[in-house]
């Protein structure tokens, strides 16, 4: 069969032959665990203990700011310490709870549900919403949310997101195949969820070991499917990949439900299943540490709130050459500098970039007008006039060029043989422009 | 071996991390390479001149885009090969015949004027070299039409000029430039691998051909402007290019001949100065068909391409503005 895709894309080097036949390891949990009550899009938590309590795993410690929130737990058992303001990826200043582990692993009560299935959608959706479940591919929108559709926009499909098309990573790659029977009944909750009779697992096609597992277990589903994709990025971008899958194109400016879809990412399938079947909130997730800056590349399933540090040291620590560190992908994760940065709900992986793989970007030159940002752009805009256009100050004037239809994937930066920094100036645009 | 590192040592930019190898050099450089197959049979054909005169134009191109940057105070950019791409095309596009200093004062035109005082790489609006060339033709008329047959020129004869082929064509017809060729097929070859009159590097259409095929593997050109250009004029000079009337015309000698071949894969093609939507590129390779095959049959000069490149550069600010890509969910009817 042919491989489905969308058009335009890249093909940077993927690099998941460092980390992709590394299994899942336990990373042992941290000494102390410094949990942001903002690991998502939406409002904040508020803190639900106080310094000097005692708390167990999966205690809920931050209560949801409203509907679009997730709710935050402890990761491990001990006593809160602190409350601080950390600085996360993105530079923004979150509140979170520090707790000391006493290394009792200490449980707080959950509930077991054997029969999971026989929960009604209302009851599997409140059981997703109290785990704090989010997007954990890196978008970490929260689940329930998706999962709650208004009446005008029926949906009739649901997909699960296994392209993993940011090179390096492969987190999911790797609990596609240890644990192909977990996401796919996660698939089917969602399914029941949204009183869906259609699902989809997409892979990209560079993992056929996980495509394989993945369908000797849903072999005996009529109504789910897993397709193989083309290797190309941003082939997981939702738009893309509902594209891919369906060949429904989501209208500009609109979202998936508007053509029926709901997308989830397969950590976040995992992580409602263990929700759902054993009522375990999100304390826990898959980070791949990769990169020719690291020693050893890995896989760890690592507790949120664990500073990257530990990661980074469990991988056997920095190569000489290492550079850069940057958690999430390298098309659009983000750089830092402190490895104090606690592992969050979507933190997809820590990447580190050596000093050959590393592009130095300070120079650039006119743009030569090559088309090659227009050919490859996902979403059929015209990145070289939308920075041209920025960089000359008519911000304005992006507007003609659909500048907000940008997801601001970096596809044009990357083949851009001028190196312009073609994304930057897109969102240096959007900053200033008046919508 | 796991290595301690300060945190300050660590670089924090934005994303995208990494980058395609591609860069702007490496485009301009190779697309010079592909033209070494004709460079090689200009040598082959003219012998020392082509190296001459080629090697003045690339001087001269250098020189202007120094002179140009190095007075305005701007970085020196010779080196990132597109000055040297240009000195090339222009040499290319010269007879073997040509006084030394009109390399060099067309090369000024190109560089200098067409491509600098534009705003450099990038913002020019008409392809340099051949701005450089139609500003040689039209100054020194003479001296830019006259060519040597390819043994005449190499052996040093230089009193065997001649008409290219489709100066015969256009003054005497078809049968005339059978006559002198021959028949059909040796027409056909020799226009094919070059033996004729012409510009040091237009007339080998095999030489050009593997050039073009090399860049059109590497991607660094589409088929979409050839294409379309070879294509028009392909039609057109058939329908409209024969004595007898309509459809008599023969396509395949206007296609193997002029200058053609080097301005549809190399000129046409020129990032800067083409559009850079794909079906924006089609109607510019239509246009360029166009107004050549007009030119060729209409107009007073034997060879048009060179015009209607030039007059469709004008175009490209107009076709891009109005041909943007297609936004993806963009409406059926709001997707221009
Ligand atoms: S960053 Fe924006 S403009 Fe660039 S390729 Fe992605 S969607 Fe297109
Ligand atoms: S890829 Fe870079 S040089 Fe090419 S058209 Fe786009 S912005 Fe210009």
């Amino acid at each position: 069969m042919a491989l489905l895709t969308f058009k335009g894309g890249v093909h940077p080097p993927d690099h998941k032959e460092l980390s992709a036949g590394s299994p899942i390891k336990e990373l042992e949990p941290p000494e102390q665990a410094v949990i942001p009550l903002s690991q998502h899009i939406g409002a904040p938590c508020s803190p639900a203990v106080e310094i000097g309590q005692e708390v167990r795993k999966g205690q809920l410690i931050g209560e949801p700011g409203g509907f679009v929130s997730a709710a935050v737990h402890a990761s491990v058992s001990g006593k809160v310490v602190a409350m601080k303001d950390i600085l996360n990826p993105m530079g923004r200043m979150v509140r979170s709870v520090v707790v000391q582990n006493d290394k009792k692993e200490e449980w707080a009560p959950l509930q077991d549900n054997p029969d999971y299935m026989k929960l009604s959608p209302d009851e599997l959706k409140e059981k997703i919403k109290n785990a704090g479940i989010v997007g954990m591919g890196g978008a970490t929108f929260p689940t329930h949310v998706k999962l709650s559709p208004p009446k005008e926009k029926p949906i009739d499909v649901v997909i699960i997101n296994g392209a993993e098309c940011e090179p390096y990573l492969t987190a999911d790659h790797r609990l596609m195949v240890e644990s192909p029977g977990e996401v796919l009944e996660g698939l089917k909750i969602l399914m029941k969820v949204l009183g869906v009779n259609k699902g989809y697992v997409g892979i990209e096609n560079n993992k056929p070991d996980a495509i394989e597992k993945m369908r000797e277990a849903a072999s005996s589903e009529p109504h789910i499917e897993i397709v193989a994709l083309e290797v190309k990025y941003p082939q997981g971008a939702e738009k893309m990949l509902i594209k891919a899958i369906t060949d429904r194109e989501v209208p500009a400016g609109g979202l998936p439900m508007d053509v029926g879809v709901v997308v989830q990412n397969v950590g976040t399938a995992f992580a409602v299943y263990e929700a759902c079947r054993y009522g375990k909130p999100l304390i826990e997730r898959v980070v791949t540490v990769t990169g020719h800056g690291i020693a050893n590349p890995s896989n760890f399933r690592a507790r949120i709130g664990t500073p990257i540090r530990e990661l980074i040291d469990a991988a056997g620590g920095f190569t000489q050459d290492a550079v850069k560190v940057v958690l999430g992908g390298p098309m659009m994760g983000f750089a830092v500098s402190d490895l104090e940065i606690p592992v969050t709900k979507g933190t997809s992986g820590v990447l580190v970039l050596s000093k050959s793989e590393y592009a130095p970007a300070e120079k650039f030159g006119p743009c030569i007008r090559c088309g090659r940002c227009i050919d490859a752009c996902p979403m059929g805009l015209m990145p070289s006039m939308l920075s041209i256009l920025s960089e000359k100050g008519f911000y304005e004037d992006t507007k003609e060029y659909n500048i907000f239809d940008c997801f601001e994937c970096g596809t044009c930066t990357y083949v851009c043989p001028a190196k312009r920094p073609i994304v930057q100036l897109i969102r240096l645009a959007k900053m200033l422009v008046k919508r | 071996m796991a290595v301690a590192k300060k945190e300050q040592e660590l670089i924090v930019s934005v994303s995208p991390h990494i980058r395609s190898e591609e860069s702007t050099s490496r485009i301009m450089w190779t697309v010079t390479l592909s033209l070494l197959p004709a460079f090689a049979m200009a040598v082959y054909y003219f012998g020392p001149r082509a190296v001459y005169v080629t090697a003045l134009c690339i001087v001269g191109s250098l020189f202007s885009e120094w002179l140009v940057q190095r007075m305005a105070g701007k970085e020196i950019t010779i080196k990132d090969g597109s000055a040297f791409l240009t000195g090339v095309l222009l040499g290319l596009n010269m007879p073997s015949s040509v006084p030394f200093y009109i390399p060099l004062v067309a090369s000024f035109v190109a560089v200098a004027i067409t491509k600098q005082l534009f705003g450099g790489l990038g913002y020019n609006i008409f392809n340099p070299a051949l701005i450089g060339r139609a500003f040689a033709l039209i100054t020194w008329p003479r001296a830019m039409t006259t060519w040597f047959t390819p043994t005449a020129a190499f052996m040093g004869m230089d009193a065997t000029t001649t008409a290219t082929p489709l100066g015969i064509m256009k003054e005497e017809g078809v049968q005339k430039l059978l006559e002198v060729f021959g028949d059909k097929m040796t027409l056909y070859t020799k226009l094919l691998i070059g033996y004729r009159a012409g510009s040091l590097g237009e007339t080998s259409v095999i030489a050009l051909l593997i050039g073009a095929a090399f860049l059109l593997y590497k991607r660094y050109i589409s088929w979409h402007i050839p294409v379309s250009f070879l294509a028009t004029v392909g039609v057109l000079t058939w329908i409209f290019g024969g004595k007898e009337g309509l459809f008599t015309g023969d396509p395949i000698v206007h296609l193997l001949s002029g200058g053609l071949m080097l301005g549809a894969w190399f000129m046409a093609t020129d990032y800067v100065t083409c559009p850079s939507v794909k079906k924006g590129q089609i109607i510019f390779g239509i246009g360029c068909g166009f107004l050549t095959a007009l030119i060729r049959l209409k107009a007073g000069y034997p060879e048009g391409v060179m015009f209607a490149i030039l007059l469709m550069n004008c175009f490209t600010p107009l076709i891009d503005r109005n041909l943007k890509s297609r936004v993806f969910g963009a409406r059926k009817e709001a997707g221009k």
